[in-house]
């Protein structure tokens, strides 16, 4: 932005913000070195003397606060986000990332394991499988509780590889889900009749409603666990309980999700013919386009905002500064989610948003 | 959880426990949107405690009522943010369905074509 005394600015009533401040409050000011008032403006009255009161009105909110989905398969979607602050668009990501729960594994009773991959290593790898189950189905497990089929899901897995044959494989497809709980029998040292299984469940977990018509499996079937020589074997029982990405990021329940703010490209003064080509070319996620205007004359025109990485090529050499302005739009966000399959990214986002209403009705019942 | 002053209860620090930056950087906005509140900010002492402290200081109603105010705005916040999502989405979906069988019965329509032209 071309500096000018401010006592040459021209006069703007009262109840309205002059040009420059209302353009430094509402975008990221993107120069050739660095960007500049990155900065939200949080107090309410910081604009008093002029009196313009940016304070939030909820039915404000309401009536601006926008949400267009830009695109939406099975794992991943992008939407754009209009009308809200930092502040909450990252409160939201932050709990998709870190409190959604999920189904992970945790424990891993190891049998046998004769392959060249350690225990603890594999039960590691064992872990971080995707389980495509919904975990809104069941509860968490705390450490005095006895594993049941409300809050443990157990698989088996037992492969073992020819004497004489060639290295085998395992894959995520050779766990199998026990409904019925552990087939382990506890040591106990005790002499008696009645062996204690290391789950307790009263009743096979394939008889619930939710899970009968869609058993619990691997979300994906080719993921490799371990390689096996002649005459090795693995055999293992894993227990899958219910957790949150804070504890652990095998509990997140995406590979990411991030937001970006809106890039806005705007060209200061026409750019025209050899200029023209050169800011076209400069440009390597082709932002600008060439426009005839006929008689010869090529104009160019910002087609593509969007694809903006903020790369700052377009700025860069002289006098471009002047000639073309990057911004992004400090209230307006890309958010993207990449989900990891247990829940579609749809329903992640929606119940982020009631994890953050949970934690507010908390705190107001302890105020009160 | 909540340190201020009997004599004076327009300025209180609240500590909350179990939250981190997700839910206190959130309240701190919406805390500096309203006009009754003059000064208001959080910090984490320690990042091995898992607390936040909230400072409030009002320009005379009582922190805690400005506190909650906040977080019942929060809540509705949340609520429309909710509504807004679902209905892009069911609307995402319908276009969607519409523009799939849209091209399906292009794309049918084409191929057709194409097999006269290989006939002729």
């Amino acid at each position: 932005m071309p500096r000018i005394s401010a006592l040459d600015m021209p006069d703007v009533p009262m109840g309205q913000l002059p040009e420059h401040l209302e353009l430094q409050r509402t975008r990221v000011l993107c120069g050739a070195d660095a960007p500049t008032h990155t900065e939200g403006i949080q107090y309410s009255g910081a604009y008093a003397s002029m009196e313009v009161d940016i304070g939030l009105r909820i039915e404000n909110f309401c009536r601006d606060f926008r949400i267009d989905v830009i695109r939406l398969t099975e794992d991943e979607m992008e939407f754009d986000m209009v009308g809200i602050d930092v502040a909450l668009a990252n409160a939201f990501r932050r709990i998709i990332i870190s409190e959604l729960p999920t189904m992970a594994i945790e424990k891993v009773l190891m049998v046998s394991n004769t392959s060249v991959i350690q225990d603890e290593v594999l039960a590691h790898r064992l872990g971080l499988i995707p389980i495509e189950v919904d975990p809104r189905l069941f509860e968490y497990i705390s450490e005095n509780d006895s594993p049941n089929e409300k809050n443990t899901i157990v698989f088996k897995l037992h492969v073992s590889c020819k004497r004489n044959g060639p290295r085998f494989t395992v894959k995520s497809d050779q766990l199998k889900w026990l409904p019925k709980g552990s087939e382990l029998e506890m040591e106990t040292g005790v002499k008696s009749s009645i062996k204690k299984k290391y789950t307790s469940f009263s009743c096979g977990q394939d008889t619930l409603p939710e899970l009968s018509s869609k058993p619990i499996r691997v979300k994906h079937d080719d993921i490799i666990i371990a390689k096996l020589g002649p005459g090795q074997e693995i055999e293992l029982e894993a227990h899958a309980v219910k957790g949150v990405g804070k504890t652990h990021a095998k509990w997140s329940p995406v590979a990411t999700a991030w937001y970006r703010m809106l890039p806005e490209v705007v060209l200061l003064e026409e750019v025209e013919d050899e200029m023209a080509v050169e800011l076209v070319n400069k440009c390597p996620v082709k932002v600008f386009d060439i426009e005839d205007v006929g008689k010869g004359q090529k104009k160019v025109v910002v087609s593509r905002p969007r694809a903006c990485t903020l790369c700052r090529e377009c700025i860069r050499g002289e006098g471009w500064e002047n000639r073309v302005a990057l911004r992004r739009v400090k209230n307006h966000f890309i958010f993207t989610i990449e989900s990891v399959g247990q829940l579609p990214p749809e329903t992640l986002f929606t119940e982020a948003i009631k994890i953050l209403e949970d934690k507010c009705d908390r705190v107001i019942s302890e105020l009160s | 959880m909540e340190h201020g002053s009997l004599s004076n209860q327009k300025a209180s620090t609240f500590s909350i426990s179990d939250e981190d930056h997700t839910l206190a950087n959130s309240v701190r906005y919406v805390l500096n949107q309203d006009p009754r509140v003059e000064f208001c900010g959080y910090s984490i002492p320690h990042p091995a405690d898992n607390k936040v402290n909230i400072r409030i200081q009002t320009t005379g109603d009582p922190a805690k009522d400005v506190l909650k105010d906040a977080l019942q705005d929060m809540v509705i916040i949340s609520q429309h943010v909710r509504s807004t999502f679902d209905k892009a989405v069911i609307d995402f979906k319908a276009s969607n369905s519409i523009a799939k069988v849209k091209s399906s019965h292009k794309g049918a329509g084409k191929s057709s074509k194409s097999a006269k032209m290989d006939i002729e």
